[in-house]
């Protein structure tokens, strides 16, 4: 019973656990990226849009394919999904239930830093800054007699605290849309959490009886994957064992043969009560030249991939 | 049987104790998101209690989500009903709402940004402004939010101690046992049979593994009958390695078997090798020791 409870915390820790943990790590480097990225908007009419939701999108995109590399299911899912049919048929919820539980896991990192953005706010200060109405924020003779280009270059170097003097304005303009920001992160939060909520608790309402079927054959087809390269590595270790014991048998063949024409005849007999023994192991290479020309002839001359079978 | 209560006494401790857990990690957090979280009230009329308001409700909400989903049987229960799981599932989850709801009152800032508004407007603009005037008017406003919070969280303590003292005279203690033992009893079951289906794909995966290896084997090679008198001495260390080798001592033959592996692989049934007997012995080595033994001598394979 112990050993079956180490067994299986071994085998959970190690899949379901790790990625849980990595999922966890890429959380925080997402949330500690942001605060240690220097945010710097342009303020200028043309790239202040393109920086300000770039900002909002790329890292997730990122951050995403970024959590599809680092998770290990990724090339079970996709030698799945490649396999030839043959004996055994395929099964498209297996494939869904991989790609949901990947999709899930990779998805935190991505919302993590869409929502420390959306509560810091200065990217929507400066993608929005130039569709501000100024005449609410302070007196409108600031912008009396400007052509419209000319407003809105000014409007577009509020989030720049150097370029634009009027303080008390940039402070209430960028209070106001700082606020809209916070809103769209609580909402954006919510309805992630409530997506979450759904999924996770009204789901098995419906469909628990092939949720757990997926389940098994899902944990499975990677176990089977392990003990299939387990199985192969441990045959290739025999294979080589037997083939160099092989080899050295047929190399101390020949030297003994060649050798026995130098010594005496009583060694012959010996042959034939061979025991387990240290003379035994250097399978009858004893001189400089013999051990040179074995090693020689294993890099010049492999054998055959063909192991005999002894009669 | 003294095993299966160790067991059972530590998934026991360790399911609840592990939701007590969860839950206090959960109101720790909502303080840290409060103290983190840059307060920022947009100074115009009809923003303000829109964002106060917001500020005070959605992180509850969504703190009480979160609470619900990190419970690790929240399907379980909301499916089959169990009530007391449910209530007990409840009031976890109101734990960090709840802590929330009482920092902002404690810190005040969210109904100075709320009713400010009531007040002279001049006063807004000062507020907004930062500068360290403080009429009567916000400092009653912050001293009373300040008593507001204090007597709610000594409301809910009283509340708790009373409940906890008063609540064995009202209820059955015997039924509130069997409760208590079912919901364990819910949550070690899970864990056992997630146990158990782990542990028998790893059998299923190894036998289909060695099933296949042999089929391969009998695929490619013809079977010789191999007598239990072997004639030459072999040592063990190469009995042992003749077995794991499963008969695949060829180039082709292990090429073959990759391929095979990848293109067409076995079929999930692994009844032959499951119910075969223990000791390998085929007909043909029964037929050829009976031989022996009938006429004596030892025959060449």
């Amino acid at each position: 019973m112990d050993k079956f409870r180490m067994m299986f915390q071994f085998l959970q820790s190690n899949q379901e656990s790790f990625m849980n943990g990595i999922c966890g790590i890429m959380a925080l480097a997402s949330a500690q990226m942001y605060s240690a990225f220097e945010f710097n908007c342009p303020c200028m009419p043309e790239y202040n849009y393109t920086y300000g939701i770039g900002l909002l999108i790329i890292p997730p995109i990122w951050f995403f394919l970024l959590g599809f590399v680092l998770n290990n299911n990724v090339s079970v899912l996709a030698e799945e999904w490649r396999r030839p049919t043959g004996r055994r048929t395929k099964d498209p919820t297996i494939l869904r239930y991989m790609f949901c539980s990947i999709t899930q896991r990779s998805l935190i990192a991505p919302a993590v830093w869409v929502s420390v953005t959306l509560m810091d706010g200065k990217s929507f200060l400066c993608a929005f800054s130039v569709n501000l109405d100024i005449d609410r924020f302070g007196n409108a003779s600031l912008v009396q007699g400007m052509s419209e280009s000319e407003r809105i270059k000014l409007l577009a170097r509020i989030p720049c605290k150097d370029l634009f003097q009027h303080q008390e304005i940039r402070a209430a303009a960028s209070r106001y849309i700082k606020c809209i920001s916070q809103a769209c992160g609580w909402m954006f939060l919510l309805m992630m959490t409530f997506t979450a909520f759904l999924i996770r608790a009204i789901r098995p309402c419906f469909t628990q009886a092939a949720f757990l079927k997926t389940k098994y054959w899902s944990h499975y087809i990677d176990i089977e994957r392990k003990m299939f390269d387990e199985t192969c590595k441990e045959h290739a270790k025999s294979f080589a064992k037997v083939c160099i014991h092989q080899y050295f048998e047929n190399i101390s063949g020949e030297m003994r043969s060649f050798h026995f024409r130098r010594s005496s005849r009583d060694g012959s007999d010996d042959d034939s009560e061979d025991k387990k023994s240290d003379e035994e192991k250097l399978l009858g290479i004893r001189a400089q030249d013999d051990m040179n020309k074995v090693l020689w002839n294993w890099h010049t001359c492999k054998p055959a991939l063909a192991l005999r079978k002894d009669e | 049987m003294e095993r299966l209560k160790l067991v059972l006494q530590y998934f026991q401790s360790n399911s609840e104790s592990i939701s007590n857990g969860i839950c206090i990690i959960l109101a720790l957090v909502s303080v840290k998101l409060y103290t983190s979280f840059d307060f920022n009230c947009p100074c115009l009329p009809q923003y303000n209690k829109l964002y106060s308001l917001g500020v005070m409700t959605v992180p509850p909400i969504i703190l009480f989500f979160l609470g619900v989903l990190v419970n690790r049987h929240t399907g379980l229960i909301l499916c089959y009903s169990c009530r007391y799981l449910f209530s007990a599932m409840i009031q976890r989850a109101l734990l960090a709402p709840m802590v929330w709801i009482l920092v902002t009152l404690l810190d005040g800032k969210i109904f100075i940004c709320a009713f400010s508004v009531s007040v002279d407007p001049a006063l807004f603009q000062g507020m907004c402004k930062h500068t360290h005037y403080l009429n009567k008017y916000i400092v009653f406003l912050v001293k009373s939010t300040f008593w507001l919070g204090w007597s709610i969280l000594l409301f809910l303590i009283v509340l708790g101690a009373m409940g906890r003292l008063i609540k064995p005279c009202f209820d059955d203690h015997a039924t509130f046992l069997q409760t208590r033992y079912w919901s364990n009893y819910l949550d070690v079951e899970q864990k056992l049979f997630d146990e158990t289906c782990v542990l028998h794909a790893r059998d299923f995966a190894r036998k289909c593994v060695v099933q296949f290896f042999e089929d391969m084997r009998e695929d490619t090679v013809l079977y010789l009958p191999h007598p239990p008198f072997i004639t030459n001495f072999r040592e063990d260390w190469e009995e042992e390695e003749e077995e794991r080798l499963h008969g695949i001592t060829k180039q082709e033959q292990v090429d073959q078997l990759l391929n095979k592996w990848y293109y067409s692989k076995p079929e999930l049934d692994v009844t032959r090798i499951s119910h075969r007997p223990k000791t390998c012995v085929t007909w043909e080595d029964l037929i050829f020791d009976l031989v022996q033994c009938v006429l004596g001598v030892e025959l060449d394979s």
